[in-house]
């Protein structure tokens, strides 16, 4: 049996969290090619959830305490907290139909598959330098955040480009949990707390371009002059 | 002398356990979805009647009927015959197993696509080559992902014979595959997408705007049909046997062990009988999507096909 040689059997964590990136990769494919809103704060919650788990994992493995902490917020604010709250705008703005794309899905898909290429090519000196159990998943973060963005330039809706934003929070998080054992924990608050308040100006934000544009599709921001007087 | 004997039985029982099996694979298919639709279907020997009714029959031909449009059903259940042989469902030492890897397996099947897009335009009526242009287009889509979904047990074991793939795969020690996982979900929307079932096309409708499988055989009786039909059910069993060497081999016998055989004949008959209550589950939970879906839904299974790829070499796992 010379080809079980091919098969080097890794440490358990390792597998595991290769295990939660490659959920981080499929849910971010899936938020690009998700249609329904709806859906997308789900798909958005689960990313929230994986992440948390991936956390508790990497606290586990390497003896963070404070990265069990930093579980612990991401749970409350991007698996409870920030999936409520849009979901009470979308009800409350009576938005709950589909959401277009610029281009058609796979398209979109390909475009996805070449950026998690070249978010690999770039993480790898930069994990061959680290000396971190959770170097390998530097590639798959970079891909998030890029998948987060394309979302975010595919979508013409308000809502959905706010989920993108979101996304690509998520996949930052990832990328200093696999990079550096997470943030500092002043910085990490920091940042949750930003993206709280964020989505709650936001969230205001959107009643406001409705009340002006009568949509919340932002083509009708383009224009920057009064027409039709 | 005496291992080429082994081999050679092991290959005949393997070949003729998959040939014959395989209509009760998909009366048990059918079986499954009428008890998921709250009806009391067709026995499981069904297709076993169908078939015999059909050998019993006289074949008609068009007047213009070629060559092409006789030897296709023989093409076409040729090439099923030669698919079934090379992947090892019991026992992975197989005669055969050097006459295809994965890829010419692939290549097998696009052959007797081939032969039955061409005898299914030869006749010159509309349905025909309306299914085989749909044909086209599903295959032109499913292949890609097919090779896609192989490469990524090819990179893990590196190499694309079937036989040292389940040899591997099904002893080594427990580890987590995503890329596998990914590749499985994209095997199974190719397996869909492939045998003519329900979200590209529905295998018990002969309402034209919507068949592709039964257009291409409108044209069929007799013998012929009994072929199609047969070589039908073998692509769908072959297509279940590749799932499971691939993703869930534990088992299969290795090379030589054939006092394992009885034992891995009946985990044989235990996944099968899985396959056919969770495709028949999906079947029946799921709607047939319009033609021009059906691009959408192959892209997502290359895109899961790629993406277990990408796992691999990316994180190799």
């Amino acid at each position: 049996m010379s080809t079980l040689s091919a098969l080097p059997a890794m440490p358990m964590s390792v597998q595991l969290i290769n295990l939660m990136a490659s959920l981080m990769l499929l849910i971010a494919f899936a938020m690009l090619a998700q249609r329904r809103i709806r859906s997308l704060i789900y798909l958005f919650a689960w990313q929230g959830a994986v992440l948390a788990v991936n956390c508790l994992i990497v606290a586990w493995y390497t003896g963070h305490g404070e990265l069990y902490l930093s579980a612990f917020f991401t749970v409350l604010l991007k698996v409870i907290a920030l999936p409520l709250v849009l979901h009470y705008l979308i009800r409350k703005l009576d938005i709950q139909w589909d959401v277009e794309t610029l281009i058609n899905i796979p398209t979109t898909m390909l475009a996805g598959i070449v950026l998690v290429v070249f978010a690999f090519n770039l993480a790898l000196p930069i994990s061959q330098l680290a000396g971190t159990i959770t170097r390998g998943t530097l590639g798959i973060a970079i891909a998030v955040v890029l998948l987060a963005f394309l979302m975010m330039i595919t979508r013409r809706k308000a809502v959905p480009q706010v989920i993108g934003f979101l996304a690509m929070e998520n996949g930052l998080f990832f990328a200093a949990t696999s990079a550096t054992y997470g943030m500092p924990m002043v910085v990490e608050l920091g940042i949750l707390l930003d993206v709280l308040m964020g989505v709650l100006i936001l969230g205001i934000f959107f009643f406001h371009v409705r009340e002006a544009f009568d949509s919340l599709d932002l083509k009708h921001m383009e224009k920057l002059k009064e027409s039709g007087e | 002398m005496l291992t080429h004997i082994a081999a050679f039985l092991s290959q005949l029982t393997q070949t003729l356990l998959v040939v014959l099996i395989a209509p009760l694979m998909l009366g048990w298919l059918n079986q499954c979805r009428a008890w998921l639709q709250n009806r009391s279907g067709p026995s499981v020997l069904q297709p076993y009647r169908v078939l015999l009714k059909l050998f019993d029959k006289d074949a008609l031909l068009a007047h213009n009927a070629s060559v092409l449009f006789r030897s296709a059903p023989y093409v076409q259940f040729g090439c099923m015959v030669l698919a079934a042989s090379v992947v090892p469902i019991i026992e992975t030492n197989l005669l055969f197993a050097p006459a295809a890897d994965v890829i010419a397996l692939v290549g097998v099947f696009a052959l007797a696509r081939v032969f039955s897009a061409l005898a299914a335009m030869d006749v010159g009526t509309s349905f025909g080559s309306l299914g085989a242009r749909r044909e086209m287009l599903v295959a032109s889509l499913s292949e890609p992902a097919l090779l896609m979904v192989f490469f990524t047990p090819l990179l893990i074991v590196q190499s694309s014979s079937l036989n040292v793939i389940v040899d591997t795969l099904a002893h080594r020690e427990f580890a987590l595959y995503p890329s596998l996982a990914f590749a499985a979900v994209a095997f199974i929307m190719v397996l869909l997408a492939e045998n003519a079932r329900i979200p590209i096309d529905n295998p018990a409708t002969h309402l034209e705007l919507t068949m592709i499988h039964e257009a291409l055989i409108l044209e069929y009786s007799g013998r012929h049909l009994a072929l199609i039909e047969w070589a039908h059910a073998i692509k769908f069993t072959t297509y279940c046997a590749i799932g499971i060497a691939l993703f869930v081999p534990w088992g299969i016998a290795q090379a030589g062990a054939w006092w394992l055989m009885p034992g891995a004949v009946v985990v044989l008959i235990v996944k099968l009988g899985f396959i056919g209550v969770g495709l028949a589950l999906l079947e029946t939970v799921s709607a047939k999507l319009r033609i021009f879906r059906a691009p959408e839904f192959l892209g997502m299974a290359f895109l899961f096909a790629a993406l277990g790829m990408l796992t691999r070499l990316l994180l190799g796992a």
